[in-house]
């Protein structure tokens, strides 16, 4: 066991499986000399060499490109994007391109691809760094889309979606590299792909959520166990895609009334897939309408006002009073 | 993994020579070409380079103060911002990238603007309806694409006028660069491509990114023409987007590669230039000063002195905190203004998220 920030757990994953696998490439902008712009990749290129921990020319169709070949030449790559904006040059590469090899060529080639990547709010990064677009991925068939909340989790998604036959879309939210450090096993470890998690248990009302809003939900399920006795079971999704919607479902019966925070932009979301999915299992079992807490549908906001546009605990709580009062 | 033996190959492409107007001493090269200008616009460009490393040096101390936000510094890359913006026409239009603030601002930006941008607020944006700029552009290469359509606009509405786009040696990688250049070469546009090629992509040497012989070697691709110059000699630069400027308006596009280097780190966001350039080579470039090759031939003409530097120093330091002063105190944005903002006319669903909003 060691004490491991997120970043360092992500570093440690993909040490394990180069070390454990010659197929694992890694590679992007600035991530083998330098180890990446957070330090993601440090060391790896002098552990491993500069054939498979390697800096790209700056193109991401170039890093996509490269990555769906090298999947379909039998590799297992680990592609960064720098910041979750920039995938939009990429986009063809891995939605058209990656999530769609294995249909395409009837199950003869796959993309066994990782796309890393940074994103979230309340770090104030410049614009197109911090988006939430796990939606757009979620509406890709073809792809799977990870998003740990802790160092434990980090590691072991990370290493999953290396060894997965498909390509998942690994996302790494920037206030949590080293908000905190948690204990992480040293040895490789895998926390499977598409099973939520739940970090506390509850009966009055079911609040979930998944990334850095993990934290700011059970802050919030504090303060209403505080003010007013209530019992929060705060579940994290870790994986947007495909749902675990028999913890949910499992959950909700138990519960009866839920909310979903997400800290994307309202519309079309996780958070309205969570609630079409809970309401086909289990609308019977529900005594208030499932809420969401989102931010608004507007472009991330600039900066100076991230702060306001994220789902805050104060939202948060008056959201669960609005269900748990129905 | 299998290393194959590379095959030798030998690529033929012209030599392009970079052209040069100064030598580092600040005397004129040998048959060299001076831009048609004035004393006046050479103690302007003077002025101008020197006001730029005071606002720079500035901005590097205001985002240590927390008083900035994202900040990328250009100090080594004054000639080819300021020589190059300089022999633009006021309406011709800028497509720069997000370390391009020094040509949007001298093209007519309120310096208050490029501060309130850097400061995450919506407003820097907000151009001025004289200034012919595009807001700083954070994904590299999109520039590039939509300068193709900037030089359409311009011909289309019979404008003597040219657009130009920035990147750097980074962005030339981008599919979005050859797109732009080919688009601009293949419509006859008004189009020029400014490359600063400072060496490095934040970590990435030049080396990485390609092996063309040069960067302006990708104007041949393109079919459009090709220059190099030395980008630490403002007169070479001013020369060269003179000339692209008279070709551009002939409807042939012309893209620029300047070589240059930035003596501080990419940005201000952690970026620790020693991880990946030696001291030596840092040093060699500091040697090759924009600033000093200019003031050293301006000085020898009689139009630069000690007290004038003097004076453009403490302008540039007084303006800066004065436009700070005015980005600081400039009303906070709000979420229901970002909701209004989307839309020329909002939907119901943001009304209703307007309205609603606590
Ligand atoms: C599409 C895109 N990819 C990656 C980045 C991240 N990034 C910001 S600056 C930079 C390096 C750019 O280098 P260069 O084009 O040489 O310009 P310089 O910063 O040296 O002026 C990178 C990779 C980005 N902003 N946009
Ligand atoms: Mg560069």
């Amino acid at each position: 066991m060691t004490n491991m920030t997120m970043i360092e757990a992500i570093r440690d994953a993909m040490r394990c499986e180069l070390e454990r696998d010659p197929t694992v490439m890694v590679f992007g902008e600035d991530v083998g000399h330098v180890g990446g712009v957070f330090r993601a990749t440090e060391g790896l290129q002098k552990q491993f060499g500069a054939t498979r921990v390697f800096d790209t020319p700056l193109a991401e169709s170039g890093i996509g490109g490269l990555a769906v070949g090298l999947g379909v030449q039998g590799f297992r790559p680990v592609a960064e994007i720098q910041f979750i904006g920039f995938i939009f040059e990429t986009m063809d590469q891995i939605c058209s391109q990656a999530a769609r090899m294995r249909y395409r060529s009837g199950g003869r080639y796959s993309a066994p691809i990782v796309f890393r990547t940074p994103f979230g709010g309340g770090v104030k990064a410049p614009e197109l760094h911090g988006d939430s677009l796990e939606g757009l991925m979620v509406q890709t068939p073809g792809m799977k889309v990870v998003i740990p909340s802790n160092p434990y989790d980090a590691k072991g998604l990370l290493i999953s979606a290396i060894r997965d036959d498909d390509p998942v879309f690994y996302m790494e939210h920037l206030k949590l590299y080293r908000s905190f450090r948690a204990e992480v096993p040293d040895e490789p470890y895998t926390v499977p792909i598409g099973v939520a998690g739940v970090v506390r248990e509850g009966s009055d009302v079911t609040l979930i959520t998944y990334g850095a809003m993990v934290h700011t939900a059970v802050q919030a399920a504090d303060e209403l166990q505080r003010t007013r006795g209530a019992s929060v079971e705060v579940i994290d999704l870790r994986t947007v895609m495909p749902l675990d919607i028999e913890t949910l479902v499992t959950s909700v019966k138990k519960t009866h009334r839920a909310i979903v925070v997400q800290e994307a932009q309202r519309t079309a979301g996780v958070a309205a897939e969570v609630i079409a999915q809970v309401t086909e299992e289990a609308i019977l079992h529900l005594e208030a309408p499932i809420m969401r807490i989102t931010a608004p549908d507007t472009v991330m906001a600039f900066g100076q006002i991230e702060e306001e546009w994220l789902p805050s605990v104060a939202r948060i709580v008056a959201g669960l009073v609005h269900v748990l009062d129905f | 993994m299998g290393v194959q033996t590379k095959v030798p190959y030998e690529v033929s492409v012209p030599h392009i020579e970079p052209l040069r107007v100064l030598l580092p001493d600040g005397t004129l090269a040998s048959g060299a070409k001076a831009p048609n200008l004035t004393s006046e616009q050479l103690r302007e460009l003077m002025r101008r380079m020197v006001y730029t490393r005071t606002w720079d040096q500035r901005a590097v101390s205001l985002n240590r103060q927390g008083r900035l936000g994202f900040y990328a510094p250009v100090s080594g890359q004054e000639a080819a911002m300021i020589g190059s913006e300089f022999v633009l026409e006021r309406e011709d239009f800028i497509c720069p990238g997000y370390r391009d603030m020094p040509q949007i601002v001298w093209h007519g930006l309120p310096m208050f603007q490029a501060f309130l941008y850097s400061r995450g607020h919506q407003y820097g944006g907000r151009i001025p309806e004289d200034v012919h700029v595009l807001m700083p552009q954070i994904i590299i290469g999109a520039q590039i694409v939509e300068c193709a359509g900037i030089a359409l606009g311009l011909q289309l509405k019979k404008k003597s006028n040219v657009a130009i786009a920035y990147t750097g040696d980074g962005g030339s990688s981008q599919g979005d660069f050859y797109e732009g250049m080919n688009f601009a070469g293949a419509m006859r546009l008004p189009a020029i491509f400014f490359v600063q090629n400072n060496q490095y992509a934040i970590s990435t040497p030049m080396s990485k990114q390609t092996t063309a012989a040069s960067i302006a070697h990708k104007a041949v691709a393109a079919g459009i023409r090709g220059v190099l110059v030395d980008g630490m000699d403002v007169l070479a630069v001013a020369a060269a987007v003179q000339e692209a400027r008279v070709h551009a308006l002939g409807g042939m596009p012309t893209l620029i590669e300047a070589i240059t280097y930035r003596f501080g780190p990419h940005s201000m966001s952690g970026d620790d230039p020693t991880k990946y350039r030696t001291k030596d080579e840092q040093t060699s470039w500091e040697e090759r000063d924009p600033l000093v090759r200019m003031r050293q031939y301006v000085a020898a003409k009689g139009l630069w002195t000690e007290a004038d530097e003097q004076a453009v120093v403490q302008a540039a330091r007084d303006d800066v905190a004065e436009h700070i002063k005015k980005a600081e105190n400039i009303e906070k944005m709000t979420v229901p203004g970002l909701l209004t903002s989307m839309y020329a006319t909002p939907p119901a669903h943001i009304a209703k998220q307007i309205a609603q909003w606590k």
